[in-house]
């Protein structure tokens, strides 16, 4: 891992080891948040500064990191990111941290943050760990705007709240699919991409 | 191997982390860097976060009474048509008078409402049988905003409300004309209703039924129904939303409440009796 390439560091979390395809984290979020596009958007950036800020700092504190107190530090500095995060949205974009609400606070208990700053940032320096954090940010919000995307567009018939497909209920066409607002049609979407993600790259497939 | 070869890079380091005091060092660095980040993040973001609260409270003041129209407002827009805006306090029905004294002295519009309604002290248990909202407590004091004409006459005047529907409890807004009978418009921005069914509470095509229903009667019995969905024929009927008829129950028994006698019903009705004369002195009274 120590000697991967600063691309393969910042782009193998997106398709080869994306972390809601392949290790099946952080789903959680991936259900609340994803109703609407913007949602999702406004989400992923702020799962991407977390992860790349707080693995960047974990790294750069590594050495001085008690072994015995590994995961606090670590907790405390992630949640430092996620509360200026919070702080900031509130701040900047209210109307969109309204609907976040709470989201943005479970950024901490996010288990893609803390697999990477456990898993990478505490081996490596401070830039491959800022890269994978962004990689791993961005292979996060691949399947989440991918989800919103769906979820919005049969949902509601919108996309980015402008209107797609005529509804039903203002005299169009589209009868919106109540279901894909709901948490579970986030799981059969996720469930979707896993599928065709390991058919074209069947490496994945776990063998049992 | 990993953890050993650290270990020893350690040792060459004269600060050794994994010592007791090492411990205790880190841990405290580490807390007293963080909590200053994250207090000097909150407190210069705090008044930005403030207005935002408040620029959306007024903004969906103005969206009920009509003065907004359909479009989403700048801050700079809010302002300028908050100006015609007046906040009041009003003191509900069994408010403890000793209790509110110091409230209403004050400014009307540092009065935290949503506290207050809390406070054991600010707030009154509502009687089970009394109780059609589902909201168990309400504050004794309650803001109301008075939206005036260009000639200074009483145009609008927005209410807040409260009362559960399915699955939450719905925060809005509903605004009535001088009479204090006729609907001016409803809104509500805080529900967690299913979207798509309970939810369509927010869609502006459901709140477009409401302006020009009669709410409240000549004598100030609240007499607006949310019917089956497409059975409103009268002035005093509204569609309810189809697939939500506990919703819709909720929203009708809300508007009841609050525009009833253990409401606004008491402050509506001077509203009325002066209806005709300066309609300033029937506000100043019921403080």
């Amino acid at each position: 891992m120590a000697a991967s390439k600063t691309k393969d560091v910042l782009f193998d979390p997106v398709f080869k080891n994306n972390p809601i395809a392949l290790q099946v984290l952080g789903i959680c979020s991936a259900l609340a948040v994803t109703t609407q596009l913007q949602k999702a958007v406004v989400m992923s950036l702020s799962v991407i500064a977390v992860t790349a800020c707080s693995s960047a700092i974990v790294s750069l504190l590594r050495n001085f990191i008690p072994s015995s107190i590994r995961i606090i530090v670590q907790m405390t500095v992630i949640s430092t990111m996620v509360i200026l995060v919070d702080q900031i949205l509130k701040a900047f974009l209210p109307d969109i941290a309204d609907q976040l609400s709470v989201f943005v606070g479970l950024i901490i208990t996010n288990c893609i943050v803390m697999g990477r700053a456990e898993g990478f940032a505490m081996k490596n320096g401070p830039t491959m760990s800022f890269l994978d954090g962004l990689g791993n940010g961005l292979g996060y919000s691949l399947i989440l705007i991918l989800v919103g995307f769906f979820r919005e567009l049969f949902g509601s018939g919108t996309l980015w709240g402008f209107p797609i497909f005529a509804l039903s209920t203002e005299g169009g066409w589209y009868v919106r699919n109540g279901l894909m607002l709901m948490p579970p049609s986030a799981f059969f979407l996720i469930g979707f991409f896993i599928w065709i993600l390991r058919t074209l790259r069947p490496e994945q497939i776990d063998k049992s | 191997m990993q953890a050993e070869a650290e270990q020893e890079k350690q040792s060459v380091v004269p600060f050794n982390p994994n010592s007791v005091f090492g411990t205790l060092v880190v841990a405290v660095s580490l807390c007293l860097v963080c909590s200053l980040l994250v207090s000097i993040a909150a407190v210069s973001l705090r008044p930005m976060q403030e207005q935002n609260q408040l620029n959306k409270m007024r903004r969906n003041v103005l969206a009920v009474s009509g003065l907004a129209g359909d479009k989403h407002l700048s801050p700079k827009e809010i302002d300028e048509l908050f100006e015609k805006v007046e906040t009041q306090l009003v003191e509900l029905p069994d408010a403890n008078a000793e209790a509110v004294k110091d409230l209403e002295a004050g400014e009307a519009t540092d009065y935290d409402q949503a506290k207050a309604a809390k406070d054991p002290e600010l707030s009154i248990q509502i009687p089970v049988e009394k109780d059609i909202a589902g909201i168990k407590r309400r504050e004794m004091v309650s803001k109301v905003y008075l939206v005036k004409s260009d000639a200074g006459q009483l145009d609008t005047v927005v209410l807040p409300i409260y009362g559960k529907g399915l699955w939450s409890t719905l925060y809005g807004f509903i605004a009535l004309g001088a009479d204090g009978q006729t609907v001016k418009g409803i809104t509500f921005y805080q529900h967690a209703e299913t979207p798509g069914l309970g939810g369509e509470v927010d869609n502006p095509k459901w709140k477009a039924q409401w302006p020009g229903k009669v709410a409240v009667n000549e004598s100030g019995t609240p007499v607006l129904d949310v019917t089956k969905p497409g059975n409103a024929s009268k002035d005093t009927e509204v569609d309810g939303l189809s697939g939500a008829t506990i919703t819709s129950n909720g929203v009708e028994n809300t508007v009841k409440y609050w525009l009833g006698e253990n409401g606004f019903g008491p402050y509506l009705a001077k509203l009325r009796e002066s209806g005709d004369s300066d309609t300033n002195a029937a506000v100043s009274q019921s403080r």
